[in-house]
């Protein structure tokens, strides 16, 4: 097995009395879809908020690249190639679709302390905002105000805005969400394509999805992980099919 | 060919400047009409309506550097009277000592004081920016009502402290016995003074305009928009957030120091938490991050003041009336009823 990425061990997180992270152990390495399924309030989106650094946890360890990273700061994560997209899409409301983008962009080409030269002529940040929008098929929306736009699609601005940051390492918190069977059918194939440039850590709750995309399951059930292995194992594990899949959701 | 290379030519010659939005027409009118009023009562022989006009520019000036923390930022900061104040002392206690040809602050090795505008300028900016810095670094951690409470708490610190220091006239304030000096200009004629005043409101326009357009301003807006997507995209909100309330203390400092000259005078007033309001209410007023809100904040304060004050001692309640229908019905302030609502591109 290839060195991972992305390392998180024996993290816990307690919310008072909840244990919503329950010395939990996960990994990603290069070229996979690593997919993390559980029941509403399993701690999926708090597990991804403490990897992403706008959680801390009460304990354990997260590496990225080789690197220590559970007391780093949420911009120094993103700065060394953690993208990150919400399930509450967190975006400039009143800024058009592509300065969310481009503010990525900025990052990545280093100090925002540079008091001169317009923004929004400038190339070397409009142009790779407009590639990423156009990977997720949103070019047309560059110019909207992102409070215009449809749940599904500020899922996929943000989508793009990790894209543009230039990620060794992607966490996407239901993606597909408000997409549409059409919407859900196009980011398949481009997670699909896109996890050889950068693994992903994605958390879906679309079963087709789910076992198309991946290539490891991690089953988190308050707060632990209770399975763990390819979409075969995970669709025939009777531990798993008992506690989260149910005999309808998993019949196909 | 020739006669397409040169419809081409006159093309390129030709092309037509960026048209203005209406935000920025509106602004150039403020602008103008400040200017020409100024002029206009000049040469009128009509001084003190020059020194209204000088008033305005600058209170508009301290006004500008409020709204990049608080209209470009989202930092409410209810303590920029500190920097309007000690700007305007850092020019009279140069001055003073100047005068009485001693070193500042009586102490030995320090140059004695200057009476050179320029100078005179850049130590309250200085003087203003270390004071910014500090305040940001202990009150950037809070936000909120508990960032207004701290910013409000060191304001009523350096009040008091000037208060209580008889050095510089404690209660009693410090006078400037003669205007300071710009270069070679007659800085006691009216009209010189406010147009460096002008001058230096344009200044300062032109670069919070610079600064907003560049990635620092698409940083700060983040910062205010959405803190969280800001660290999300790879930049640390705080810094960003600190160097702009660094600025915003320098050029309401700048103001303070041409207020003490256009007065004579410099007193703890200048450093009292009324004047922090009064600067607020200059931005909200004009609209809230709205480059020229200030100017046409400090218009109507200024006016009000002066031909409401003039009718009824009870002009502030009409200011308060003003104020609630701004709140209520105009959130834009008055850049928004003239210009509409804000765009982002
Ligand atoms: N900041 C918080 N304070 C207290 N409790 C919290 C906090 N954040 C999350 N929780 C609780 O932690 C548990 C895990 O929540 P989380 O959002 O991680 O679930 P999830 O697996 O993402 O669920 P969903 O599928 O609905 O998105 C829930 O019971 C939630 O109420
Ligand atoms: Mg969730």
């Amino acid at each position: 097995m290839p060195e991972a990425i992305l390392s998180i061990q024996n993290l816990e997180k307690s919310f008072g009395a909840l244990r919503a992270t329950q010395s939990v152990s996960v990994d990603l390495v290069p070229g996979e879809i690593h997919v993390l399924i559980g029941p509403n309030g399993a701690g999926k989106s708090t597990l991804i908020a403490q990897i992403a650094g706008t959680l801390l946890p009460d304990s354990g360890e997260i590496w990225l690249d080789g690197k220590n990273i559970t007391r780093l700061s949420v911009a120094e994560r993103a700065r060394r190639g953690l993208g990150r997209s919400f399930q509450v899409s967190s975006l400039a409301e009143d800024l058009s679709v592509k300065r969310n983008v481009m503010i990525a962009v900025q990052a990545l080409q280093g100090s925002s302390f540079r008091f001169w030269t317009p923004v929004h002529s400038d190339p070397s940040l409009v142009g790779p905002a407009l590639e990423a929008l156009t990977r997720m098929g949103l070019d047309a929306r560059a110019d909207t105000p992102v409070a215009e736009l449809s749940h599904g699609e500020r899922r996929q601005v943000e989508v793009a805005c990790a894209l543009a940051l230039k990620p060794i390492a992607l966490l996407l918190d239901e993606p597909m969400a408000g997409l549409g069977p059409e919407g859900t059918a196009k980011l398949t194939l481009l997670l699909e394509k896109l996890k050889h440039d950068v693994p992903i850590l994605l958390i879906e709750h679309d079963m087709d999805a789910v076992f198309r995309l991946a290539d490891r399951i991690s089953v988190l059930v308050a707060g632990e992980v209770v399975a763990h292995g390819d979409s075969d194992a995970i669709r025939n594990n009777p531990q798993v099919r008992e506690a989260y899949l149910g005999d309808d959701r998993c019949s196909a | 060919m020739t006669s397409l290379d040169s419809t081409q030519q006159s093309r390129a010659k030709s092309r037509p400047l960026p048209a203005f939005t209406r935000e920025q027409w509106v602004s150039l009118i403020l602008l103008a009409g400040l200017a020409l009023a100024a002029s206009v009562a000049h040469f009128a022989g009509e001084p003190y309506f020059v020194d209204l006009a000088s008033r305005i520019a600058i209170i508009a000036l301290a006004g500008v550097g409020l709204n990049l923390a608080l209209g470009f930022g989202g930092l409410v900061s209810f303590g920029h009277a500190a920097f309007f104040g000690l700007g305007g002392y850092t020019v009279s206690v140069g001055a003073f000592h100047a005068f009485n040809m001693t070193p500042i602050l009586g102490i030995d090795f320090l140059p004695a004081g200057s009476d050179q505008m320029v100078p005179l300028w850049i130590t309250a900016m200085s003087v203003c920016g270390v004071v910014a810095w500090l305040i940001g670094r202990i009150s950037l951690g809070t936000s909120g009502v508990y960032f207004i409470m701290i910013t409000l708490a060191f304001a009523q610190m350096i009040y008091y402290f000037a208060v209580s220091w008889p050095a510089y006239g404690g209660e009693d304030g410090l006078p400037i016995y003669i205007r300071n000096q710009f270069y070679g200009l007659d800085t006691t004629n009216s009209l010189v003074f406010f147009g460096l005043s002008f001058a230096l409101l344009l200044l300062a326009l032109g670069f919070c305009q610079r600064i907003m357009a560049a990635r620092f301003g698409a940083a700060l807006t983040m910062a205010r928009l959405n803190p969280v997507r800001l660290a999300t995209a790879g930049v640390e909100p705080r810094p960003i957030k600190q160097v702009a309330f660094v600025i915003s203390g320098m050029i309401t400092g700048l103001a303070g120091a041409l207020y003490a000259d256009l007065n004579g005078f410099v007193g703890p007033s200048m450093l009292s938490w009324h004047q922090s309001g009064e600067i607020m209410v200059i931005v909200i007023l004009g609209g809230v991050g709205r480059l020229c809100g200030p100017l046409a904040g400090a218009i109507l304060i200024v006016l009000m003041e002066t031909f409401l004050g003039g009718l009824t001692e009870h002009w502030q309640f009409f200011l308060g009336l003003i104020i609630l229908m701004v709140v209520l019905f105009a959130p834009g302030g008055v850049m928004g009823l003239l210009a509409g609502r804000a765009r982002h591109a």
